[in-house]
């Protein structure tokens, strides 16, 4: 392979442009602070003199570095996580830095979990309440005890506060960067005491959000931003079906493009190597490929649908039974049924899936990626090369979304990032990164799509309205099934992220009967933001509140009357509709315009969300969606402030769903390519949110789900109120 | 050969690099500057967003060989206005970034429209920033901080 030469740009640029522009040029392998940091897998922390344990280091320069063990995807838990280890370390917020840590599940590892580090299920604060509380706690430990040991006073005598510790008898005191080299020979402390939680400091009120300021100056680095010297940046030439493959290339109209370096057969399609970006592109563009579909994939949405809506005539593997449910339907009063479609969807974060590579000479593998799941990568990645886990190093970086794409049991961009560094590898050219970057018309073809899903569901009512007997019937892809995750996910044929949300119906029903198909498709399927809870949220919801109407009854006051041995679900239930004005008229809409408010409550990752949507319907069947009140039950909120964040993307990103979101399939054929035709919600189709946040005792639990599954039920009974229409199929339309 | 200017400096671009390429990767992979981010490649997500002449643009569907020689293109890097002044000093108030990879579109996008509109109303924001997506909707901050960036121009 040639040199890596940039003729691209002329040399008189060079000479006449100044500064840091220059070297740019001249160069063209400027490499931003942080991703060189990166490369030397040793972050910003050469100063610390004093790391009591794995998430806590202090340098003699007076900063307290919190090693966060998740990724920073968008959810504010580089902050949370930090705010949890200075509040018990009793640190100024000023001195906190965050860094991202290694891959190293002995250390690191999500307890939530078990042996394997990740981000995902809402668990990154979870996992790390307690955990991080010690760790704190045991350097401020060995903090005071190297304290009151220098001046020769008791512990106990000694206090600390916003990084100071103060002898206040004696008048003396010592940051905690004067203290820090003498505190690495204290003993570790074998107990240590926790805070009460009325001194926190930190927890449960404002702290800013680490990362805001490099993300509005655009110096945050993404994966997409990593340069590395000698880096060929990849464009890859996928198949236009799943399942089928490479039969044959031509790679003549790429000879001579600008920039190209060379192309690259491997399982996944073909590569363009080249020295950027649009060159690679351009070489991808001009590859022609003859795909062998023999075992390509060539089915529709529509007959997808059909077959799921078949397959719901016979009875399933069993997800929950408790009562014999049909014989209570059987003698019921009044019977009502339903059925409901999903489409699949598209994670479609703004950053498209990406990373770059390395393999050095002693066969050290070197990632970086915005990492949300370093085990399973780990191992997918030393399978792959035929190393040990402990030579893949990954260099998590901030993630530009993920909302579950990043944490893919089967590490699809990864391996075949993998595949193309091994190519080059077997020529001889080992040490050269190789950044993958998918375009958005890759990335949302490339499936691992929240599954499509067809429900039916069944319930009797009495003659005083109250429910005697609940069928809920689901059919859609198992998620977990032949990943890692299988044998802790799916027990007796059921994938727990499948039923998630509806074998756990919170309602009390004397009989209840939620059974499952899970067909195998070839189309790749992956948790979405909230996973089971997209769909199931959806349709226990709306029936619910079809089953309420029927009974004659409001539909707070019929959830209020079930929800009794549920008393989270009942108090942000109750919390949402008091904030609403439930019951109160709505204000009415235009000539022609009718309004509406719906309510939808649930629980996801152990936290509890209501939400009351206001919807406007126009003549022409169009609706926009006025308000969102919104109420959480998370448990401490650690930072009230992102928990609201969070409330509020959460349902921007449900939103988008209900209102356009569906990946379809025609022949094999994903149909859509971009935003044009996937549309996201809009700055002008956002609405109003309020969020209220339940006080709590709790040990907190997750917000980066819980606020999503909620708002489409809560937007489709709201539409039902204005117009007296059922919308049982995604995305929402009237007309 | 094409001359234009990239926060002010000069910049000579080499008649082989081709035309067709976007300016969105003159920025990134010619010139090292990061900030400006690719989304969609097709001017619908607004990740893009830097100031041609002045103006909002994208630099995703803006070719080499369409921009004018000596023009004046402003960067993320580049943008010291007031305007971006008060909008990141909003955007860091109320913690608007989640993921912030859009951020820097947004940030170009709401202080064009602050210079163009001292008080802009709520559908004067609609107007200048649809065009700019944010998957992790923190819209309902991007509103406000607007607002208050607007506020504190005074």
């Amino acid at each position: 392979m040639n040199k890596p030469r940039i003729e691209n740009v002329s040399r008189r640029g060079f000479l006449r442009a100044g500064g840091a522009l220059s070297a740019g040029l001249v160069l063209g392998v400027h490499v931003p602070a942080y991703a060189q940091a990166g490369a030397a897998a040793k972050p910003a922390t050469a100063g610390a003199v004093f790391e009591p344990n794995a998430f806590v280091k202090i340098g003699a320069d007076n900063t307290v570095t919190v090693v966060s063990k998740h990724l920073e995807m968008g959810q504010g838990t580089y902050t949370g996580l930090a705010t949890i280890v200075a509040d018990e370390l009793d640190a100024a917020w000023g001195q906190v830095r965050v860094e991202g840590a290694p891959a190293d599940a002995s250390r690191f590892n999500n307890l939530l979990w078990g042996p394997a580090q990740g981000t995902g299920g809402s668990t990154a604060i979870a996992n790390s309440w307690e955990q991080l509380r010690k760790a704190g706690a045991a350097a401020r430990a060995m903090l005071v005890a190297t304290a009151a040991q220098r001046w020769n006073v008791p512990a106990a005598s000694i206090t600390v506060k916003d990084g100071v510790v103060t002898h206040a008898a004696s008048n003396r005191k010592a940051t905690f960067g004067e203290l820090a080299a003498a505190a690495a020979s204290q003993p570790v402390p074998s107990e240590i005491r926790l805070k009460d939680p009325k001194d926190f400091v930190y927890i449960g009120r404002h702290v800013p959000r680490v990362d805001s300021k490099a993300k509005s100056n655009g110096t945050a680095i993404f994966t997409q931003d990593v340069k590395l010297p000698g880096m060929v940046t990849a464009v890859v030439a996928h198949p236009p079906r799943f399942g089928a493959k490479v039969a044959s290339f031509d790679a003549s109209a790429v000879q001579g493009i600008v920039g190209v370096r060379q192309v690259v057969e491997i399982p996944s399609g073909v590569a363009v190597l080249a020295n950027n970006f649009w060159s690679a592109k351009t070489g991808r563009d001009a590859l022609k490929v003859q795909w062998d579909e023999g075992a390509a994939y060539k089915g529709s949405s529509a007959d997808i649908i059909a077959a799921f809506r078949k397959a719901a005539e016979q009875p399933g593997a069993v997800a929950k039974s408790e009562g014999d449910a049909a014989k209570a339907i059987a003698g019921a009063a009044r019977v009502l049924e339903a059925a409901y479609e999903f489409p699949y969807l598209a994670h479609a974060a703004m950053e498209p899936m990406n990373c770059v590579i390395r393999i050095a000479d002693d066969d050290t593998i070197e990632v970086w990626n915005g990492e949300q799941m370093q085990t399973g990568d780990q191992f997918a990645l030393a399978k792959f090369f035929g190393v040990t886990p402990e030579k893949v190093k990954i260099n998590m970086l901030f993630a530009g979304g993920s909302f579950g794409r990043r944490a893919n049991p089967a590490a699809d961009y990864l391996l075949e990032c993998a595949s193309i560094a091994l190519v080059l590898a077997r020529k001889d050219q080992r040490n050269v990164p190789v950044k993958l970057v998918w375009t958005r018309e890759d990335d949302m073809r490339a499936g691992y799509y929240r599954p499509a899903f067809f429900h039916t569901l069944k319930a009797g009512l009495d003659a005083n309205g109250n429910i005697v007997g609940w069928q809920h019937r689901l059919v859609g892809q198992s998620i977990a099934t032949g990943t890692p995750f299988e044998s802790g996910m799916v027990k007796d044929g059921v994938d727990a992220t499948s039923v998630e949300g509806a074998s756990n119906l919170p309602y009390a029903v004397p009989a209840i009967h939620v059974d499952l198909h899970s067909p195998k498709l070839p189309v790749p399927v992956l948790w979405w933001r909230s996973v089971g809870s997209t769909h199931t949220a959806f349709s226990t919801e709306t029936f619910i509140d079809e089953l309420a109407a029927a009974a004659k009854k409001d539909p707070v006051e019929f959830r209020r009357a079930l929800l009794g041995k549920h008393p989270r679900h009942l108090a942000v239930m109750e919390l949402a509709a008091k904030e609403a004005g439930w019951g109160k008229p709505l204000a009415p809409g235009k000539a022609g315009e009718k309004r509406g408010r719906g309510i939808a409550v649930h629980e996801s990752f152990s936290s509890y969300v209501a939400q009351v949507v206001e919807v406007t319907v126009k003549a022409d069947s169009t609706f926009r969606v006025d308000r969102v009140v919104c109420a959480v039950d998370c448990g401490i909120a650690v930072n009230p402030d992102n928990v609201r964040a969070q409330m509020e993307g959460g349902i921007g990103y449900g939103l988008s769903a209900a209102l356009s979101g569906a990946i379809t399939l025609k022949d094999g054929i994903v149909e859509q390519s971009n935003f044009h035709d996937y549309p996201a919600l809009r700055i002008n189709e956002a609405p109003r949110i309020d969020v209220h946040i339940v006080p709590s005792a709790a040990a907190p639990t997750g917000v980066g789900e819980p606020g999503t599954p909620v708002v489409a039920p809560a937007l489709a009974n709201a539409i039902f109120a204005a117009t007296g229409k059922r919308l049982r199929s995604l995305p929402l339309k009237l007309a | 050969m094409p001359t234009i200017f990239v926060n002010k400096e000069r910049v000579d671009i080499s008649s082989n690099v081709p035309g067709d390429t976007p300016l969105l990767w003159i920025l990134r992979d010619y010139l090292s500057m990061t900030g400006t981010k690719y989304g969609c490649g097709i001017a619908v997500c607004g990740a893009c967003t830097v100031w041609i002449e002045g103006q909002p643009g994208r630099s995703c569907a803006t070719t080499l060989a369409s921009i004018k020689t000596g023009a004046e293109i402003t960067t993320i890097e580049g943008a010291k206005t007031k305007e971006v002044a008060a909008v990141q000093a909003a955007w860091e108030k109320l913690d608007v970034p989640q993921c912030g990879y859009c951020q820097s579109g947004q940030v170009m996008a709401a202080a064009a429209l602050l210079a163009k509109k001292k008080r802009p109303t709520d559908g004067d924001i609609d107007e200048a920033m649809t065009g700019n997506l944010c998957r992790c909707a923190a819209y309902p901050r991007i509103r406000a901080a607007i607002k208050e960036a607007s506020k504190a121009l005074g």
